[in-house]
């Protein structure tokens, strides 16, 4: 380390003064737009502020958690209507981020290869749904799952009936089940119930209509993240592939040993857009089926909407929208923590070790 | 980390924000609040001019509503601009939140019980010259603990469309149009083929809700004090729905490929549906070659019934100048200009002296307006949107499902909100 000056003085004496000048016009950009609509958010989560006039205005009080608790434990539909959007997205989230991170990564493997012919072409074409609005492609989507649409005719080309996707409520697995011969699910898992829905209603997999918004959550954002994972595979330094190949590590054990690990940064990256992403879907239900048919394309960003908007419970809509926050937090934490890097344990170690002993002998 | 922190932020947020930052600037002018309240003197600062809200169902009605409008300034002297909401909720919210709200605008009866609760509403009914035209149903569809708030703007009704090639295809007569619930599954039975379905309608209580009220049941009593969501009536109403449903000559418009019954009706996927007067507008357009005539519902155990749907012109708590948007509403439920809306994009007129000039103009539909004397509305009560949306999503499933419990849940819900 440097000898450290003793006094900040002389040319450099004013460096704090102008940093902070030079970031001023963001920081009261932000903090205009954005931590003080936060923090009136904040407040009227916990007030009973019905929508008129200034919520700091005289009348509108301070109720604690009531607002929390009607959504957590109230009893009523609030509960079981944000348990139900928390489950619908809950099954969204699941499938949507594993599915696309995969086909996203799978795509930028494929059209980074140097022996693919016209890969300009592959690169514009699979990303062209990410530039397309959401709403233009929800509409389409509206068509093409219509139960007359070209989806069910494609299907019914190989003898399949398709569904009448967006009207039909029914969960997945819960489909699954009825055709393994499970109508109802056992008494410990319909008699209990979390958030006001019980454990049997949880375990009903996304709903048809929700399959279809899955599919195309993933058709629209792997593109994108596409795009990202090329960056970061074309950031990769050739030597220690070469380096692998002189081991004599075939092209899957390149892919999951050398390549895989060296994108851990992008990995974390695209897995956390994602799950923000997939926790706020909006627009879709907004445009195409408005929490239909049978609240089950319901998600918790649509209900804080719809609670304020269209019920005038401000306070409950704002409420909505932190818990939300603290889900979307919390799994981004959890996530980090996933993919930290660690020091190796000992059996990863001794795997290592072994490698070279008992490698190139298969 | 502190990018994607503040992307969190903005959305967490983002259904509020924008509101709050409207009500932010606005706060200046909060000293106004709860200064108008009914009973008192109406305002009338004649310097500003009237904004009009509404949320239109076409260029057709934009036309007359603007043309309505515009007339009335030239007369009364007083600029009102009409604007076209995307978005009606949101932009009324918005409105509502900075106390600069649009002087007059459509209000739907879901959205009624929210506002007057929250005052942002006049309750001006008892203001209006014409106040005794409006049909009785009409007035308590908009009448929130006890106050006459808005007054109709128009009005719709539900009754039973018949397809006349398919009902003659299948040999009946004029005769043989049902007029009790026998007899609607009599004909449903016999108008069902391969290819057809009897009687197809939407899944929602908006349709099924026709039942009940033939049953004799409703979901809370007239003046929305209790809930009635349980009785009887509405179980034996709904029972007789999921039989129909059963018997496979009744169907809902999404089982058999369409969006609404309309849908269904046109294609001639079902030979009868139970749609409102607006289907005459996607009939001309969309289906012109498919023949057909109104009926009244048929009666139930309990006589005639049916439901209506309505809107009203509400006038803002926070308008500078109440006194001219009273007037411009007087103006815009006069026969005259409802006669020429219901011209120009078909509503029927909300008020009784019209009836008899309607009826001339549109004899094909007199059903639909026969319908007010026994029509029901919705419950006026705040929430019970969110309980009727949760009620269609369980209706989905009738046809297995058991209508009892169905109608308990509503019931619960319904009498949470009245605590």
């Amino acid at each position: 380390m440097p000898a450290r000056t003793p006094r900040r003085s002389g040319i450099r004496g004013g460096e704090a003064a102008s940093g902070w000048l030079f970031t001023a016009p963001m920081i009261i950009l932000l903090g205009m737009f954005l931590v003080i609509p936060v923090l009136m958010a904040l407040w009227v989560s916990f007030s009973d502020w019905n929508g008129r006039g200034s919520p700091f205005s005289g009348s509108v009080a301070f109720v604690g958690l009531d607002n929390y608790s009607a959504l957590v434990g109230g009893g009523g539909l609030a509960e079981q209507d944000f348990g139900t959007a928390l489950r619908n997205n809950a099954w969204y989230v699941l499938l949507v981020v594993p599915i696309q991170t995969t086909l996203s990564l799978f795509l930028a493997v494929l059209v980074n290869r140097q022996i693919l012919r016209g890969r300009g072409f592959f690169r514009t074409a699979f990303y062209f749904p990410s530039v397309t609005s959401s709403v233009a492609i929800t509409v389409l989507w509206l068509f093409l799952f219509s139960a007359s649409g070209a989806v069910n005719k494609l299907l019914s080309f190989i003898g399949v009936n398709g569904p009448n996707w967006f009207n039909d409520p029914s969960g997945v697995l819960h489909n699954i089940f009825e055709a393994l011969g499970v109508e109802t699910g056992p008494a410990v898992l319909t008699g209990n119930s979390f958030l006001g829905i019980s454990f049997w209603e949880w375990l009903a997999g996304p709903s048809v209509a929700m399959s279809a918004f899955i599919l195309m959550a993933v058709f629209t954002t792997s593109g994108t993240f596409m795009l990202l994972f090329i960056a970061a595979l074309q950031n990769l330094s050739g030597d220690v592939v070469e380096a692998a190949v002189m081991d004599g590590a075939n092209g899957w054990q390149r892919f999951w040993q050398v390549t895989l690990p060296q994108l851990r940064p992008t990995l974390f990256t695209v897995l956390t857009l994602g799950l923000i992403g997939a926790w706020q879907v909006f627009d879709q239900i907004y445009t195409g089926t408005q929490g239909g048919p049978g609240k089950t394309t319901l998600t918790p960003a649509y209900l804080s909407y719809q609670a304020a908007f269209t019920n005038q419970a401000w306070g409950q809509g704002a409420a909505i929208a932190f818990i939300l926050f603290v889900i979307i937090v919390v799994f981004t934490l959890f996530q980090r923590w996933l993919l930290a890097e660690r020091a190796v344990s000992a059996r990863r170690m001794r795997w290592y070790l072994q490698t070279p002993t008992s490698g190139g002998s298969k | 980390m502190q990018r994607r922190n503040s992307r969190l932020l903005i959305s967490a947020g983002l259904t509020v924000v924008g509101a709050l930052t409207l009500s932010a600037c606005g706060s200046g002018s909060g000293f106004s609040s709860d200064s108008a309240t009914t009973g008192g003197e109406l305002t009338s600062d004649s310097s500003q001019g009237l904004s009009v809200l509404i949320g239109s169902s076409g260029d057709a009605e934009t036309a007359a509503v603007n043309a309505a409008v515009a007339a009335w300034s030239k007369t009364s002297g007083t600029n009102a601009e009409v604007s076209v909401a995307s978005d009606l909720n949101q932009q009324l919210a918005q409105g509502f939140a900075a106390q600069k709200p649009a002087d007059v605008f459509y209000l739907s009866t879901d959205a009624l019980a929210g506002y007057a609760s929250n005052g942002s509403l006049l309750a001006y009914g008892d203001n209006l010259a014409n106040k005794d035209d409006f049909y009785p149903s009409l007035v308590s569809a908009f009448t929130y603990d006890g106050e006459f708030y808005c007054a109709p703007k128009d009005f719709s009704t539900l009754q039973l469309l018949i397809n006349t090639d398919l009902w003659a295809k299948a040999g009946l007569t004029d005769a043989d149009i049902p007029t009790t619930w026998d007899e609607l599954a009599t004909v449903s039975a016999t108008l069902t083929t391969g290819s057809q379905v009897g009687l197809a309608l939407g899944s929602e209580y908006a349709r099924l809700g026709a039942f009940m009220a033939q049953a004799g049941g409703s979901l809370m009593n007239e003046d929305s004090t209790e809930a009635t969501a349980n009785s009887p009536e509405n179980v034996a109403g709904l029972e007789y729905a999921q039989t129909l449903l059963n018997d496979g000559v009744m169907s809902y418009a999404s089982e058999i490929g369409a969006g609404w019954g309309g849908e269904a009706f046109g294609k001639q996927l079902s030979a009868m549906t139970i749609e409102g007067n607006w289907i005459t507008g996607a009939m001309t357009n969309d289906f012109p070659d498919v023949n057909y005539t109104v009926a009244e519902l048929p009666a139930g155990p309990e006589g005639k019934g049916t439901l209506q749907f309505t809107n009203c012109w509400g006038i803002a708590t926070d308008s500078p100048n109440q006194t001219a948007a009273l007037n411009l509403v007087e103006q815009l439920t006069s026969k005259d200009a409802q006669l020429t809306f219901s011209e120009e994009f078909g509503p029927m007129p909300s008020i009784m002296s019209a009836a008899a000039e309607w009826k001339s103009a549109n004899p094909a539909l007199i059903p639909f307006l026969d319908g007010a004397d026994y029509a029901q509305g919705v419950p006026i009560v705040q929430g019970a949107a969110d309980v009727v949306s949760d009620l269609n999503a369980q209706l989905e499933s009738l046809k297995t499902g058991n209508a009892q419990a169905i109608l308990d849940s509503t019931q619960k819900n319904l009498q949470a909100l009245l605590k």
